[in-house]
């Protein structure tokens, strides 16, 4: 019926095009306000050397904002290009954040992000600061639509199916908006953003230390990226422990997924810490498992239950036999027999309706499906357990490592010791793709764990494909993969270079390789030498 | 407040205007890019090209992206036709455009003539290519695209996508890619004199006084092609006009002069090939003149003109299919439900002027005309 090959070289085009997307934008979002703290205390005190500070810290920012850029233009595209079927189906809901977030959000950012980068001397100081702020609050706006597009993908609130034009319409665009999963996602990602670009300032800055160079410079960097990364890093780790509890509310097959909770236990469930799920047996091997942890995280109560995916799967079975009668209707509506009898059998199945659609998997027709593929069908609507498991567990595990390492930052610089530590200054340095690792994770546990639906309970993914053939994805992927990763071996080489030249990058003639340039022809030429 | 109808109406112009913002704004980077390697005499003089759009040219490229949202949010059925059925041709145009972001920000960090070589041709490339195959997508849209709806209205294409690429570089589209780079060009130039170091726009001047002829001459031919050569689409019954959108449920026929129907049913439609053919005329005198920034206007209205006609000439399609007229895509059953519409036009409503206000403020503080002096002294700091 589907081409599986198809469907996964698409999903693995997309998946490649997001996640390499998401390299860029996490220190898109926390290193303009650590360029904004910095360009704020200039403007406050005067003191040319946070000027300095940020303008060199501008020039990493521009050279990561421009493949930010780049590869976010293949996303706004890549729904149509890619997914077609998606973009019929819900793009009457869908499409409106991704237009708002280009309007409100993505225009601002642009617009100011090339004052940002050229046109300090052509206003001043105060303006200068409003253009760093407007392009800060641009960039996570920008963030805000993504993922409110994004969390109606997980949870889709405010909309209905419509049998008529056989698509998802709106009904309520402020439920779109304020959707929960929404708003603990933006603040979560966001910050889990300002944590990267605080881990990238600091690791750097801590070279710096290390080397004994620009002293007063690094020093200063550390400091506002070891605050700002202690805030950041806290406010990730309870958001992220708020995304647990709306998991347990909305979205309780990821949850059950993540912590492999392959049957409901008694009230309050325990917690696996570790442990090697099986897939095909659903048990989970070598468990270490923590008691109450789990029901507290889930439900914040000693009596809710939080349900295990055995009988998550027969609730689905359940929906999915509902669905079939929904599918039924509607060919029903849409051929000609649009009588009060099938009206009402369809809304009374409309919401199992995707359900339904997951039997197109195995059958053209979900209403001849038989009881195996019925079977088949329930036992596909959870995700594949074990990635989720250890992705989840990777990013919790550098979250709470990289706040540690900014609590001891943040320590020792207070009690003015930071240069004897050297063993933490090296593990900083060591330490800058912690946070990436963390996020991309994140992002797998997030819409990994949404399979096997594109629109979650709504539309499963190997529906929401383009009529494109395998051979057309491969040349596309491969186009993609060897643009993108020339691209990003181009930007490493500039980043590295410029965060090698230091400030001496800005050419004030007041750091370090600027100095030492000078002090040799100093003591090359031939007057010193006399 | 406004019914379904209007709605989408309204919604039909508000997408033509967004596809004239984006000309007007990063048709104008285009081409500069375009004129880049060609202009540009010494590393100072590129330097000075680039630096004429080098704050704006990111803002303008909203307006592309902008625009493939409001796509989105307002012709679901259009974003999900359009953007699959010409794949390869948006791949081409997204990995030209890759070329962009990292071409203006990498290109001068390296003092390397080779490294800067090589982005002044990734940059000409990102510029000229897009330029190029937006114009040869609408000149496909003008003679159908093959596709059709299945019953849950999902589009297949009846070439794939590999063996749709030859049909797709027809003689009557490349020649629409002609027309869009060369009036593209001609509004770079207009800028170039207006904003370049004297050397570079008295080069640019050169251009504008055989290209914007030229144009005029390519969007005639192309308008004779389309009254002799090229049959058009015309409805022949469809759902009352505030009916829900079914795409399938209307019949259209290929008929000779079908894109010509408009000028007779509504005269002042005239006015759009009337500006696309005159105003680059303005352009070349006012440009012969020495008068840029009042070239500028007809410089913008001549791609106002141009796109508008290829608008008002299909209307109200808006994705005809050559092989299943049936399943063409029309302002009417391509559109989102009336709430959406309502929403996205509250919301274009409010972020629009603003956009517009604070890219003038922009636009007003990096005013200055770039010199090669000015890059010697900011080497370091300038793009």
């Amino acid at each position: 019926m589907i081409d599986e090959t198809f469907v996964e070289l698409s999903r693995w085009q997309f998946g490649a095009v997001a996640m390499y997307h998401f390299v860029f934008v996490p220190l898109t979002l926390g290193l303009i306000w650590i360029l904004f703290i910095m360009e704020a205390v200039f403007v406050m005190t005067g003191k040319e050397i946070y000027r300095d500070m940020s303008r060199f810290w501008a020039k990493l920012f521009a050279i990561n904002f421009a493949m930010g850029v780049t590869t976010g233009l293949t996303m706004e595209f890549q729904f149509g290009t890619n997914w077609s079927y998606y973009a019929h189906y819900v793009g009457d809901v869908f499409g409106a954040p991704l237009a708002i977030e280009g309007l409100m959000a993505f225009f601002l950012e642009s617009t100011f992000v090339g004052l940002l980068l050229l046109g300090r001397d052509r206003m001043s100081r105060k303006a200068y600061l409003g253009v760093v702020f407007l392009t800060a609050v641009g960039t996570n706006f920008s963030a805000l639509w993504i993922l409110i597009g994004n969390a109606w993908m997980q949870n889709p609130v405010g909309a209905e199916f419509s049998p008529e034009t056989m698509r998802m319409e709106m009904t309520d665009f402020f439920a779109v908006v304020f959707n929960p999963v929404a708003q603990v996602k933006f603040i979560h990602t966001v910050a889990a953003g300002y944590v990267a670009a605080s881990m990238f300032v600091l690791g750097i800055s801590a070279w710096y230390i290390l080397k004994g160079r620009d002293l007063a410079f690094a020093k200063r960097s550390f400091a506002v990226a070891a605050g700002f990364g202690l805030a950041a890093s806290m406010a990730v780790i309870v958001l992220g422990d708020e995304s647990g509890y709306e998991l347990g509310d909305v979205q309780k097959v990821k949850l059950a997924a993540i912590e492999a909770e392959w049957k409901t236990e008694p009230a309050p469930a325990a917690f696996t810490l570790f442990g090697l799920p099986d897939n095909e047996d659903m048990e989970t091997d070598y468990a270490i498992r923590i008691p109450w942890v789990m029901g507290l995280i889930a439900t914040r109560s000693l009596d809710k239950q939080v349900t295990g995916l055995d009988d998550l799967i027969d609730q689905h079975e359940v929906r999915i036999r509902s669905g079939m009668i929904a599918y039924g209707a509607l060919d029903a509506i849409r051929n000609g027999a649009d009588t009060p009898e099938t009206r009402a059998t369809f809304d009374a199945h409309k919401n199992d309706l995707g359900y339904g659609l997951l039997l197109k998997r195995y059958v053209e027709n979900p209403q001849t499906a038989s009881e195996e593929q019925i079977l088949k069908a329930a036992r596909d609507s959870i995700p594949k357990v074990s990635y989720l498991f250890w992705s989840f567990r990777i990013m919790v595990a550098l979250g709470f490592l990289m706040l540690a390492y900014f609590a001891a930052s943040f320590y020792f610089l207070a009690k003015g010791t930071l240069d004897k530590q050297r063993w933490l200054l090296r593990l900083l340095v060591y330490s800058i793709p912690l946070p990436w690792i963390a996020i991309e994770a994140g992002w797998f546990v997030a819409e990994f764990g949404r399979q096997p639906w594109a629109i979650g309970e709504v539309l499963p993914t190997f529906l929401a494909t383009s009529a494109l053939t395998s051979a057309d994805i491969i040349t596309s992927l491969a186009v993609y993969l060897v643009f993108y990763t020339a691209l990003l071996a181009i930007e490493l080489f500039l980043l590295f270079r410029f965060a090698r030249l230091g400030p001496s990058a800005l050419h004030t003639g007041r750091y370090h390789h600027e100095r030492q340039a000078k002090a040799a022809d100093a003591a090359a030429s031939p007057t010193s030498a006399a | 407040m406004l019914d379904y109808e209007t709605l989408r109406l309204v919604w039909w112009g508000l997408i033509g205007l967004l596809l004239i913002g984006f000309a007007i704004a990063d048709g104008m980077d285009m081409g500069v890019g375009t004129l880049l390697p060609f202009l540009g005499h010494t590393d100072h003089e590129r330097r000075v090209i680039i630096n004429t759009v080098a704050p704006h040219w990111d803002g303008n490229q909203v307006w592309l992206i902008a625009g493939a949202g409001c796509i989105f949010a307002a012709w679901p059925a259009v974003y999900a036709a359009a953007f699959s059925g010409f794949y390869f041709a948006m791949m081409a145009v997204l990995t030209a455009l890759f070329l962009r972001p990292v071409g203006f920000d990498y290109r001068s960090k390296i003092d390397d003539t080779r490294w800067r070589g090589a982005w002044d041709w990734a940059l000409f490339t990102g510029s000229a290519v897009p330029a190029f195959l937006f114009g040869v997508v609408f000149g496909n849209l003008l003679q159908g695209v093959p596709f059709h709806l299945n019953s849950f209205l999902k589009p297949h294409y009846d070439l794939g996508a590999f063996s749709a690429l030859p049909a797709l570089l027809n003689p009557f589209a490349l020649l629409a890619g002609l027309i869009s780079v060369m009036m593209l060009t001609v509004h770079g130039a207009v800028w170039l004199q207006l904003r370049a170091d004297k050397v570079v726009a008295e080069r640019a001047r050169g251009v504008v006084s055989w290209v914007a002829p030229l144009v005029t001459v390519l969007f005639g031919l192309a308008g004779l092609w389309v009254f002799y050569g090229i049959e058009g689409y015309r409805i022949v019954s469809q759902p009352a006009l505030d009916a829900l959108p079914n795409p399938l449920a209307k019949e259209v026929v290929r008929a000779p002069g079908a894109w010509l129907d408009i000028y007779t049913t509504m005269p002042l439609a005239m006015l759009a090939p009337i500006a696309g053919l005159a105003a680059p005329l303005l352009v070349w005198a006012l440009s012969r003149l020495r008068r840029p920034g009042l070239a500028i206007l007809p410089s913008a209205l001549t791609l106002t003109g141009i796109i508008s006609t290829a608008g008002l000439s299909m209307f109200p399609f808006v994705m005809p299919s050559s092989s299943n007229p049936g399943s063409s895509l029309t302002i009417w059953d391509a559109a989102s439900s009336a709430l959406t519409l309502k929403v996205m036009l509250v919301a274009l409503g409010i972020f629009l002027p603003l956009v517009l206000l604070y890219t003038t403020w922009c636009y007003f503080t990096m005013w200055r005309r770039v010199t090669v002096k000015e890059i010697e002294e900011n080497t370091h700091q300038a793009y």
